[in-house]
């Protein structure tokens, strides 16, 4: 911005706020009135929504699927979309920083004049894909399973399975097609091939060597995970 | 019919018309009222009348050890442009969300155990014996999604305005990092309850801290406080959500006020002054031709151009 279109905003600010109102009593009144409404609808969500406590934490626990407040979802979804190891840095800390650094150096690069949107078009255009990417990443981190999902095809029929594996927290240990963990454990993506069905529920049910017991799920549950496990060949 | 800020605001804070000024009458009718015979002097009256000047005392004798009518006056009186909207309200509405925050959570700290034995056991308290405990806790829960919601809005607006422009370039970077730190409150006080979703959501998030490059393992270890996320991340976290974070949120709410009374809130980019837009100085006579005429005889018509008045809380000067 040159001094003489300073100059020219200045001026020009001036007299719109000549032929302003007072701050008080008409702004006053709608911001009054504003913030009637956020207590209300906080209030409104505190009643009708309530602070439910969760089962209380518990380190030990390998089958608990985190879930971060809603208005992470979108770093969440960036993190699950990014899975190569050497990639994961730049999901985490890269594009978040790069985002920050630009929201906060705006007022420095952004130095032109001209102030209505439509008249800005880089700007405006930037400000709306950002937006859209931030809402699209919101909704798809809302509506992902977890992080764990099981991206590969899965026949109907063994989808539960495949859920169960997702949600019990298998993957932390195992890896399974393109998910998962290489390591400590065995990798899954083939394990039909090469195990029975009925080592395979032993394996859960016992937990060999330094895997977990999953003795606690449901007989049906268990007989859905050995479908869908001894069905991958 | 008087002025409804004369109505709503105490004698000694009103903004004092100029001379001349269209409204002031030309005797003061405060006194003409003291001087005039009162109907029925009794006692009873005289006590009432004393009773309804002893907050105007009250008022007048703070400010002249305070001397802060001056301030008060500027700031309350000082003009918002024309075309100001609810758009406007966005950043009042925000600030409004902090402070239901601050209290709620002075309520709940009342309560809480920063413990990794009580922490669970004390937020099941506050929900299940606490009277209205859970209905704060609800307010506290919740009013943290209204302010990030209120924030990016307010962010929106003041983007899409074009607000960050110069003069205001500093109250962006201030603002920013506000949100940052609005950010930083979500992620700590979610481990406070304790329960499994924080407990895990901390792990991956500290997890998350980690993976940076080079800062990265530093940050989450000062995070974590320790091998395993336990009793010292909570009361780490503890400490960042109670004391470090809202200081800093409080000051640089100072510091972003400051800033909107000093150089003023901007009017949509649409708004027309009414006159064509020309380099040279203007004066306000113009104004009050070719505008509407807000002032038809406004006190400064006869000063040229653009001036910082002083009534108006300080203009935006080069």
């Amino acid at each position: 911005m040159k001094a003489t279109d300073k100059q020219a905003y200045l001026e020009e600010y001036e007299l719109l706020k000549k032929k302003g109102k007072p701050f008080f009593p008409y702004a006053v009144m709608k911001d009054s009135a504003m913030a009637l409404i956020v207590v209300g609808v906080i209030i409104l969500m505190s009643l009708l929504l309530g602070a439910e406590q969760g089962p209380k934490a518990d380190p030990t626990t390998t089958t608990y699927v985190p879930r971060p407040e809603w208005y992470f979802f979108f770093l969440f979804e960036v993190l699950r979309v990014i899975k190569p190891p050497e990639l994961v840095p730049i999901a985490t800390i890269g594009i978040p920083t790069v985002c920050m650094v630009l929201l906060l150096l705006l007022p420095f690069y952004d130095r032109g004049p001209e102030r209505r949107p439509e008249r800005r078009p880089l700007a405006t255009t930037a400000g709306i894909l950002t937006i859209l990417a931030m809402g699209y990443l919101t909704y798809a981190g809302a509506t992902a399973g977890s992080p764990t999902e099981i991206d590969m095809k899965v026949a109907p029929q063994y989808k539960a399975g495949a859920e169960i594996v997702a949600g019990s927290g298998c993957l932390a240990c195992h890896k399974l097609g393109e998910n998962g963990n290489n390591g400590p454990g065995p990798e899954l993506t083939h394990i039909g091939d090469r195990i029975p069905r009925a080592a395979i529920i032993r394996s859960i049910e016992i937990g060999p060597s330094i895997m977990p017991s999953f003795r606690e799920l449901p007989k049906e549950k268990l007989n859905q995970l050995a479908d869908f496990l001894s069905s991958l060949n | 019919m008087p002025k409804l800020s004369d109505l709503l605001v105490p004698a000694p804070l009103r903004k004092t018309p100029k001379p001349g000024e269209a409204g002031v009458p030309t005797t003061p009718a405060p006194q003409d009222l003291k001087s005039a015979p009162p109907e029925r002097p009794t006692d009873l009256g005289r006590t009432g009348e004393k009773a309804l000047e002893a907050p105007m005392e009250a008022t007048a004798w703070i400010d002249q050890r305070l001397a802060a009518s001056g301030f008060l006056t500027g700031m309350l009186f000082r003009k918002v442009p024309k075309g100001t909207n609810w758009f406007y309200t966005l950043g009042s509405a925000t600030l409004f969300a902090f402070i239901v925050q601050a209290v709620t959570g002075v309520f709940l700290a009342m309560f809480y155990t920063p413990s990794a034995t009580q922490a669970y056991s004390s937020i099941a308290h506050i929900n299940n014996d606490v009277f209205l405990g859970q209905f704060v806790h609800g307010m506290h829960k919740w009013g943290a999604s209204v302010m990030v919601i209120l924030i990016f809005l307010h962010m929106g607006r003041t983007f899409f305005f074009g607000a960050y422009k110069y003069p205001r370039e500093l109250n962006w970077v201030i603002g920013v990092v506000l949100l940052i730190l609005t950010m930083t409150m979500a992620f700590t006080g979610y481990l406070l309850p304790f329960d499994q979703r924080s407990y895990w959501a901390s792990i991956v998030g500290i997890n998350i801290n980690g993976t940076g490059p080079i800062v990265g393992p530093y940050l989450s270890d000062f995070l974590r406080a320790g091998p395993e996320l336990g009793a010292t991340t909570l009361s780490r976290f503890y400490a960042i959500h109670m004391l470090l974070v809202p200081g800093a949120i409080i000051a640089l709410i100072g510091a972003h006020l400051y800033l909107v009374v000093k150089l003023g809130t901007t009017a949509p980019p649409w708004t027309k002054t009414g006159k064509p837009r020309v380099a040279e100085p203007t004066s306000d006579l113009d104004a009050g031709v070719s505008g509407n005429g807000y002032h038809p005889n406004g006190a400064g018509a006869t000063v040229a151009g653009v001036r910082v008045d002083g009534h108006n809380g300080g203009g935006a000067t080069a």
